[in-house]
């Protein structure tokens, strides 16, 4: 049976276009803010969503999505709540693939079992963890695996090609390049380098390759699906989010239209780009 | 797991770990310059060249050995064990700190990366990074949290003075933590040029081990010293434990010798039950900086800052090593208040004319209830870390003195 970010990948490839993937923080501004726009994302253009997991120090993260997840945990955001909010989305969206991101040690303390069990339960369909290289398989890609979730594993341009088989290896759903060496949000990516590096990947893998760090407009976005599967954008709708908030850092009647908006522009930017040559 | 039960010194295994402890959890970005760090410290451990030119500049720059002292005033005054002051401080840049940096500079020279960055709590590290990047002409960034920016401005001044760059770290509560972010930031995004000089025992494999070995050489010189001195082995070892290096250092050539035993003091800060440092005794195990260890956190897994009134104790977490030596009960940690450790900071001063440095007096504060219980043939060693030169005007303003 295919999983719901195959089905997904191949829909959007008969389309002869690449996804978008939105990447926005559980919890921010607040619990029912968070929803609102979560649930809003599909619409607006979004094939694929990531939802963060907040951390207290998210070190591969620029200051725009760390401010993200300290405004979310400020506002009383837990694991347990971000799992609900998916739990929630799902009730209305049985279709849109959403996967999780974040940093190991919420999920090693709610105890792996407990939290893949619950994940499952709530509808996620893959994982991201950015600080659990392959070195660190069995903590919980493994059982994430053998759970029935897809593992997600970020490859970079320090990934060489001598490193890029264990990168992939027990990685699954999609490949996620990261376009720059550096952290979220940060420099604007050599376009030629990333399409140059998304074939270079392509050449170990049949899984769809999406590219972020550093896309924040829809001309980026255009020009990365040129040559990926998928473009990934989080900093600017983190930052979009930031900036219809009121003085005490809440949600304002802006909030979800001002990310609505972006996501369309950016959907727009994808769905003009030119489609991936069939494998 | 270790795979030699028979031995405390044969950690960590293949993958970095000591026990659950240890590993390697970083951003893939980093992986592949981790591998290549511990390639290149695999190889020059095996280089004779590359421990001559060490033992060189810890002779004759830094200025080792540094002298096992017995403190005869401190002695008398408790009234049990026979003590003795491992003299780190004495050591060019004030710390035991300069021993692990000089052992990673060379390292940074051999896989020709320019430009070091680092980051730094009390200054202390982030001074001997300075030191020894003016000695070899290697740009040199270090990243402080603003907080301990404002209270270690003698430190800063000093870095500024070697030629390096301070970047004061806004984040989280700006203290050594946060610092420690943006180094690893830092390093995510100049990967290609930048080593990485981490301070202490902990973060991804292969640091903890590597700084250890580096430290060691305090643990080394001090059998050799009591061999002079008194004969035979000392009974019982006592350093404070932050991230844990100047401690581990002293702890591991000793490991495997049951008769001495051995005792890590934390920052107990203004009490267990509220702001405090202390680890193991008041943490548990999570996954922070590249490495599995105890932790200080709420119950969601998220890091809570640490409380010291030393900014070199105040880390949420300690190196992973030492969580394996407290759960195997090898090494024993003990805690001490602020209140405790500026007790301890006035008595060394004043018995015996040396003003330790605040991280060290948490150590020295433990003497004051191990000693007395010993008999008067016990060896006691105390790991004096550093000097106090730094923490004199905050400790002046503890005591309401203006300078």
């Amino acid at each position: 049976m295919s999983t719901r970010i195959e089905t997904r990948f191949a829909a959007v490839k008969a389309e002869g276009r690449a996804a978008l993937v939105t990447f926005v923080m559980g919890g921010d501004p607040g619990y029912e803010s968070s929803l609102e726009i979560l649930k809003a994302l599909p619409e607006a253009g979004a094939d694929l969503i990531e939802l963060g997991m907040p951390f207290s120090d998210p070190m591969a993260d620029g200051p725009p999505i760390q401010a993200a997840g300290l405004r979310a945990l400020k506002a009383g955001q837990t694991l347990k709540k971000t799992l609900g909010l998916v739990a929630e989305f799902r009730k209305t969206d049985k279709d849109t693939p959403l996967v999780l991101m974040g940093y190991y040690n919420p999920i090693y303390i709610y105890g792996v079992d407990a939290f893949l069990k619950d994940a499952n339960a709530a509808g996620v369909d893959g994982l991201i963890v950015v600080d659990l290289p392959p070195e660190e398989d069995a903590e919980l890609c493994l059982p994430a695996i053998k759970a029935g979730l897809n593992f997600i594993r970020l490859a970079t341009p320090t990934t060489d090609d001598k490193r890029l088989p264990a990168v992939l290896e027990n990685t699954s759903g999609f490949v996620y390049y990261v376009s720059v060496t550096g952290i979220t949000g940060a420099a604007t990516p050599d376009f030629n380098a990333v399409s140059q590096a998304v074939a270079r990947i392509k050449r170990h893998t049949t899984l769809p390759v999406a590219v972020g760090f550093g896309v924040k407009t829809a001309d980026h976005a255009r020009a990365v699906a040129e040559g990926a599967d998928g473009v990934v954008v989080g900093s600017a709708l983190v930052e979009t989010v930031r900036l219809s908030l009121d003085k005490e850092a809440r949600a304002t009647e802006k909030t979800v239209s001002s990310v609505t908006k972006l996501v369309r522009e950016l959907a727009a930017g994808v769905r003009s780009g030119r489609p991936v040559a069939a494998e | 797991m270790n795979d030699r039960p028979n031995s405390f010194r044969s950690g960590p295994d293949d993958s970095g770990h000591f026990g659950i402890y240890g590993g390697r959890f970083v951003a893939e970005t980093l992986m592949p310059n981790i591998l290549a760090l511990e390639e290149a410290y695999e190889e020059a451990k095996k280089d004779p060249s590359y421990f001559k030119e060490m033992d060189g500049h810890l002779k004759h720059y830094v200025g080792r050995p540094s002298p096992l002292y017995f403190a005869e005033r401190l002695t008398e005054h408790f009234g049990g064990a026979k003590i003795y002051l491992k003299r780190e401080e004495l050591n060019h840049t004030g710390s035991h700190k300069v021993n692990n940096v000089l052992g990673q500079i060379m390292l940074a020279r051999r896989m020709k990366k320019p430009r070091i960055i680092a980051e730094t709590g009390a200054g202390q590290h982030g001074v001997a990074t300075a030191t020894l990047c003016a000695r070899f002409g290697l740009e040199c960034v270090v990243y402080m949290g603003a907080v301990d920016v404002a209270r270690q401005a003698p430190n800063v001044f000093r870095m500024k003075m070697l030629g390096a760059t301070v970047v004061p770290v806004q984040s989280g509560a700006k203290t050594l933590k946060d610092a420690m972010n943006e180094a690893l930031r830092d390093w995510v995004t100049n990967v290609h040029n930048t080593f990485y000089c981490i301070g202490t025992v902990a973060g991804p494999h292969p640091y903890p081990a590597m700084v250890r070995d580096f430290q060691s050489i305090i643990g080394r010189e001090t059998r050799e010293q009591m061999q002079e001195l008194e004969g035979r082995l000392p009974d019982s070892l006592i350093a404070c434990v932050g991230g844990g290096s100047n401690a581990m250092g002293l702890f591991h050539p000793f490991l495997d010798d049951p008769s001495v035993e051995i005792y890590g003091v934390e920052a107990a800060g203004h009490g267990l039950d509220k702001l405090h440092a202390a680890s193991i005794n008041g943490g548990r195990p999570g996954v922070l900086h590249g490495n599995r260890t105890y932790l200080l956190m709420n119950q969601d897994g998220q890091i809570e800052e640490g409380h010291s009134i030393s900014a070199g104790l105040d880390y949420p977490g300690i190196g992973p090593e030492h969580s394996w030596l407290a759960d195997t009960g090898r090494a024993k940690y003990l805690t001490c208040t602020d209140e405790e450790a500026l007790e301890a900071f006035g008595t060394l001063s004043k018995l015996e004319g040396i003003i330790p440095a605040l991280e060290s007096a948490h150590a020295l504060a433990k003497v004051k209830e191990l000693a007395p219980k010993k008999p008067k043939d016990h060896l006691m060693v105390v790991n004096l870390s550093g000097r106090g030169d730094k923490d004199v005007p905050q400790v002046a303003e503890i005591m309401g003195t203006s300078l």
